[in-house]
């Protein structure tokens, strides 16, 4: 059985995100395009930059999680490894930053694809036990080996530089991360809606009726892990490149609970969803801020109401409720006289 | 001879399931398998569609051999099935669940399915137009969108059939496909698997209804402790006294 | 038996006692609801920190043990009551999230009520080493076996002898089959909580001595906790136990013998192997699903 079955998505909201997929992906572009408007300064730009890295990685896990039903508590060990790789690669060898980037990613996922060919056999808890096993792992040799990591006070990264140019300021780097995002979005819809994501929606929904489908369950869940762990490791490799500085603690298992928590928050298998539980769960610490010493009793209360009285996630949650409302909207406009 | 299975055996801990069965099925025929609660029927698709391994026997599909494979490798050979507790994707709409079972007909590599590249669309549209067609023949043309876990029980049932025969098989299985509906619904039932059969499709059928099994098979195999009691056409084997004494008890005389 | 290896091996029992206490919150809670509790781990956290701060109040170690308790069982129960319970239904992954945002909570909470400081919780009986045979043991260990084998014996006996202890097993093998003779899983559920709360409030009153204890204390007890429960075979309390004293063993012989840097590293690619050959852990029931 899958790991989240017992309660799986409604087919509802499938269908309905389907016909939304273009005007989604329109609406997410207005978004990026019209959001410096609202952007006062450095520091919020940078805010969302953080945003959109952070929802790339939760684009790709939610293909593994929300669409294939398969659970990874460590994939901020991808995520550290494409940033300490490519960090590496540059700094210390004198790699062109976009070719340590390149490099690194490919290198996670032939990673992804060794370890994720015995552990994905695994089921539900066991499958996260294996993966958080995993992230430990990953985090504690970074910050371990730090001749070449620089240990748990961890290092300096040198800036991304594209065809000679160095993508430097808040500006640039917020255009690159949104495109990036864009492409991410695309990317993953494409996927979903071919052939390959409904046979991944399939093993999720009956692993033995999939089977007698002709459907190869381990091959499906392997391809989307490493694609999930792509994902990851490109943002962070960026990530790295982006803050100029890189520490265990991105690899580490609260890191990786923060992504999956990311995508459930959002509403899973959905990649709206998952942008939007990166976007709220990117943000909120940073307004949690201001209360200080209350900041961790703040964010875990959220987390568990909202997922106690949402438990399909903000994005389903939200939709059925604007839904009507928008219709109606939709509806009065059409009846003016034009 | 489209399938061959000899001397299948599974146990399950101290419970021998199935033991020994030999099973001969001829191209183009409904084949029954009938028997009380517990005589190994569902035991025996699982072992011929691939979910369940042998513990010893073979099974060969026009002699290529399946025995040990894992279920899919049985699709993509060419056998079908739907399930006696219904597994519906529920997580999509009722022709979604159709256009999966095209898989071994539509598939795409990933680098295609993540650019959409464009041939991709036309194959898109060719699959929901069988899918289409497909829901259409088992009577479900107006759920084609609806959700399916929205679904009334007799057209979930149909839809497994749908979804199963999107995949083309030359072999199905249905596994208690009137477990369940009413009379009308198993009549819609009946007649889907004669049309299946004058198409060509060879059908293995498990069911308890008795009155369906007789009036559609040509081939009945009756199970009893795991064992093969009886099998012949349906008149010999309800006729036959061994069969009436395993439904009925000894004392039917 | 060289005296390194005797006193790895000590240290090793010592750890694994406490892991096994944890490990068995898991199995208790798992076995009641099929939750995973990633907050087990703030239980640890609770107890420890509780009895710390009790004593240094002034109280008598022996009533700081027994509010400490009670205070992680009132928070265990409520935790079931307000935030496991109105959840029951939704899928695995968003209880996961629930446990992990009650985690996050009750980490906070402790910072508030506490601090962020290290406390030390003195040793029940001194700190005099025992030298026994080649190896030398604080007294502390051998309250951290004891205690532990007591508590797995009151265990044993609650859920074999009591009607309570009973309908708690009846719910983890048939759920409906329980409910239909009349027991409430509601009520099981909320007990299970508690039980483990208490749990991992002595292990980590135990351990507190030997470790100290702060506010963070709880994540990677309860990290260990959750692996030795898996590695045993999620749901079973010998398992529990089983799993815990070999992830003690390990952690202990890896860092005497290979590098304390790695121990954790040992720890998980062992359980990673392990997973890879029994993908039930090692008491695991194997289920065949019905199709």
């Amino acid at each position: 059985m899958a790991f989240s079955a017992g309660a799986l998505p409604s087919a509802s909201s499938k269908a309905l995100a389907g016909l939304a997929r273009r005007k989604g992906l329109a609406a997410l572009a207005l978004a990026i395009a019209l959001l410096p408007l609202a952007l006062p300064n450095n520091y919020t730009y940078e805010i969302a930059i953080l945003v959109g890295l952070n929802a790339i990685v939760c684009v790709g896990l939610n293909l593994l999680v929300g669409y294939a039903g398969q659970i990874s508590l460590g994939h901020a060990g991808f995520f550290g490894l494409g940033a300490y790789g490519s960090a590496i690669l540059a700094a210390r060898y004198g790699w062109p930053p976009l070719a340590s980037l390149a490099a690194a990613t490919a290198a996670v996922a032939l990673l992804a694809w060794a370890i994720g060919r015995p552990i994905l056999r695994l089921r539900g808890h066991y499958l996260a036990m294996a993966t958080l096993g995993f992230g430990i792992i990953v985090s504690i040799v970074l910050a371990t080996e730090d001749r070449i990591t620089g240990g748990p006070d961890g290092m300096a990264v040198p800036p991304l530089t594209v065809l000679g140019f160095a993508v430097s300021g808040e500006k640039t780097w917020y255009w690159l991360v949104g495109a990036l995002l864009i492409a991410s979005v695309w990317v993953a819809q494409n996927l979903i809606a071919s052939p390959r994501g409904r046979a991944l929606r399939a093993l999720h929904g009956s692993e033995f009726a999939a089977g007698a489908l002709g459907i190869d369950a381990a091959r499906h869940k392997l391809s989307i892990f490493v694609v999930s762990a792509v994902f990851a490791a490109a943002a962070g490799a960026l990530t790295a490149h982006y803050a100029g500085f890189i520490t265990p603690a991105k690899a580490s298992f609260l890191h990786s609970i923060e992504l999956v928590t990311m995508v459930v928050f959002g509403g899973m298998a959905s990649t709206y969803g998952a942008v939007l539980g990166a976007a709220v769960l990117t943000t909120l610490p940073q307004f949690l801020t201001v209360f200080k010493e209350y900041e961790m009793v703040l964010l875990g209360a959220v987390m568990m109401l909202t997922m106690i009285f949402m438990p399909q996630g903000l994005a389903p949650t939200l939709a059925r409720a604007l839904g009507p409302a928008l219709e109606k909207l939709l509806a009065a406009a059409r009846r003016k006289p034009v | 001879m489209l399938l061959r299975a000899e001397n299948l055996s599974r146990r399950f801990g101290g419970v021998a399931a199935v033991q020994e069965v030999c099973l001969e099925l001829e191209a183009g025929a409904v084949h029954s398998i009938i028997g009380p609660n517990g005589a190994g029927k569902t035991t025996l698709l699982n072992m011929l569609s691939g979910i369940y391994r042998p513990d010893s026997g073979r099974i060969f599909l026009e002699e290529t051999e399946l025995s040990s494979l894992p279920s899919h490798e049985f699709a993509a050979a060419g056998i079908g099935r739907t399930f006696q507790n219904l597994q519906i994707f529920f997580n999509m709409s009722a022709l979604e669940n159709v256009m999966a079972g095209r898989w071994l007909h539509e598939r795409c590599s990933l680098g295609a399915a993540l650019l959409r590249l464009p041939g991709l669309a036309r194959a898109e549209r060719r699959c929901r137009d069988a899918a289409a067609a497909l829901l259409e023949s088992v009577g479900l043309g107006r759920w084609l969108d609806a959700d399916s876990d929205a679904m009334p029980y007799g057209a979930l049932k149909r839809l497994e059939i749908a979804r199963a025969l999107a995949a083309q098989p030359k072999l199905l299985l249905l596994d208690e496909p009137a477990a369940g509906l009413n009379a009308t619904e198993t009549g819609e039932i009946d007649a889907l698997i004669r049309t299946l059969a004058a198409r060509g499709i060879t059908v293995v059928l498990v069911e308890h209804n008795m009155k369906l099994v007789m009036e559609v098979s040509q081939h009945v195999i009756v199970l009893d402790y795991g064992r093969k009691l009886a099998e012949g056409d349906p008149r010999a084997v309800s006729e036959d006294r061994r069969v009436i004494e395993a439904y009925l008890g000894t004392d039917a005389q | 038996m060289s005296s390194a290896l005797a006193q790895y091996l000590l240290a090793g029992l010592t750890l694994g006692a406490i892991y096994a206490l944890v490990a068995l919150g898991f199995a208790i809670i798992y076995n009641a609801s099929h939750v995973i509790n990633f907050a087990q781990g703030e239980f640890v956290m609770i107890g420890g920190m509780a009895a710390a701060v009790f004593v240094e109040s002034g109280l008598p170690l022996y009533l700081a043990v027994i509010f400490s308790i009670g205070t992680a069982t009132l928070v265990g129960f409520a935790l079931a009551r307000f935030a496991v319970e109105p959840a029951r239904g939704a899928s695995v992954v968003t209880l996961i999230i629930i446990t992990i945002g009650a985690a996050i909570l009750l980490r906070g909470l402790a910072t508030l009520v506490w601090d962020k400081k290290i406390h030390p919780l003195p040793a029940f009986s001194g700190d005099q080493p025992i030298v026994l045979g080649g190896a030398t043991l604080l007294p502390q260990v051998l309250w951290v076996l004891g205690a532990t084998a007591l508590a797995v014996a009151l265990l044993s006996w609650f859920f074999n002898r009591t009607l309570t202890g009973k309908a708690m097993l009846a719910v983890s093998h048939n759920r409906l089959a329980a409910q239909l003779v009349g027991v409430s899983v509601r009520r099981v559920l909320l007990v299970s909580f508690a039980l483990s709360a208490a749990l991992g409030a002595l292990a980590g009153i135990l351990i507190a001595p030997i470790a100290f204890t702060s506010w963070d204390a709880g994540v990677m007890l309860g990290l260990k906790g959750f692996a030795a429960a898996i590695l045993g075979g999620l749901g079973s309390g010998p398992g529990a136990i089983a799993g815990g004293l070999a992830l003690g063993l390990i952690e202990a012989l890896g860092a005497g013998y290979l590098s304390s840097a790695y121990k954790d590293v040992f720890a998980f690619l062992i359980i990673l192997a392990a997973l890879v050959f029994l993908p039930n852990g090692l008491f695991g029931r194997r289920a065949t699903e019905r199709v």
